[in-house]
């Protein structure tokens, strides 16, 4: 009997410290917000010199995948009207993927691809000859919002990270994620980029419906 | 009796003592992750969601800049502006605003600076081209529009 009282005064009651901390937990929870420092990359081109015109290059109409983006926020893809970007991913695909003339490089480059995205090879003469070439124009107007033009730009990512991340076998996220600092994952990288490189072109936008 | 009366009573109290350790711990992982933000929003941050996002590695190599309307349009007017540190800064400003930031730099990072432009959705392309320009004139190519996952609702 006495061990037992002995035990009871021993122990002090921290019962209500959970409580405490609970507080503080949730007023941590409520207030703080996760840096986050995800994102689209994009590199801009560089600076123009206005001594130096613009380099005049020719390429062929049928290598541009045009999307105009205009002032209401309606598309334009490959002059035809469109009120929404959903399914514009698969466009992307088909175009860069089109193979429509590859040259020596481009058929090694084919042959070199895994059969689900030869598959995708249309071989249309109207629309781009080799990944090498192919070249997606996004065009806008100042007045066009922010937040479609992303969305266009993020579509034209996907299209290309699809590619890439099918070329080594994983998944797109997984393909993503890679850093790039270790060698095993700089590795799979390059391998995904190799020959097709991410030409996403982001035209001055025109003065319509903005200041 | 009373005996009896003892036992049950030291039985039903659970030994919750390790529970405040626990909970301290969950409070100090927080408290550790979360970054306060140091510098007030002057302008509205609406962040536009999107798929394919990517993680930079180098957080010390990004500076931030902000655009939108101005959350105190008596103050600043209903134009959307851009933000720069803690200030509302003009557009020609940012070729300085850059040089400073990499001023701040390691050397061997400079040509590497990376803006995370933190635009809102509601911004039109007019301003943010603008700012585009500006960041070509001081070279600081790499631009990251800070974007947040897309919720399916599929």
């Amino acid at each position: 009997m006495a061990r037992s009282k002995n035990r009871m005064s021993n122990e002090i009651n921290a019962g209500s410290m959970a409580d405490i901390a609970f507080l503080l937990l949730i007023f941590f929870l409520v207030t703080t917000t996760i840096a986050s420092d995800k994102g689209i990359l994009n590199f801009l081109p560089p600076k123009q010199d206005p001594n130096v015109p613009p380099p005049d290059i020719q390429k062929n109409e049928r290598n541009i995948f045009n999307v105009l983006i205009n002032a209401n926020n309606d598309l334009l893809v490959e002059g035809e009207y469109r009120r929404k970007a959903d399914g514009l991913d698969e466009e992307f695909k088909a175009f860069i993927l089109n193979f429509g003339a590859p040259d020596e490089e481009a058929a090694a480059l084919f042959n070199s691809l895994p059969a689900e995205l030869k598959a995708e090879a249309q071989k249309r003469s109207n629309s781009s000859d080799h990944p090498g070439e192919a070249v997606i124009s996004i065009k806008t107007n100042r007045g066009t919002s922010y937040a479609v033009f992303l969305e266009v730009f993020d579509l034209a990512k996907k299209a290309y990270f699809d590619i890439y991340a099918k070329r080594v076998g994983l998944t797109a996220d997984e393909y993503r994620a890679l850093t790039g600092d270790d060698e095993a994952s700089k590795a799979l990288q390059d391998k995904g980029k190799e020959g097709i490189p991410m030409a996403i072109s982001i035209a001055e936008p025109d003065k319509i419906g903005g200041n | 009796m009373a005996k009896f009366k003892k036992e049950r009573k030291g039985q039903e109290q659970i030994n919750t003592s390790a529970l405040p350790d626990i909970i301290f711990m969950l409070l100090f992982f927080f408290m550790v992750t979360t970054v306060l933000r140091e510098q007030d929003i002057l302008v509205e941050q609406k962040i536009p969601q999107s798929t394919q996002l990517q993680k930079l590695q180098n957080k010390t190599l990004i500076s931030y800049i902000f655009i939108g309307k101005p959350k105190n349009t008596g103050l600043y007017g209903s134009e959307p502006r851009v933000q720069a540190n803690d200030v509302l800064i003009s557009t020609p400003e940012i070729v300085q605003w850059v040089n400073q930031e990499r001023d701040k730099l390691a050397e061997a990072d400079r040509g590497s600076i990376t803006i995370s432009m933190k635009v809102d959705k509601d911004v039109k392309m007019g301003p943010i081209s603008d700012v585009q320009t500006e960041l070509r004139n001081a070279d600081a190519r790499k631009v990251l529009y800070a974007s947040i996952g897309k919720i399916y609702e599929d």
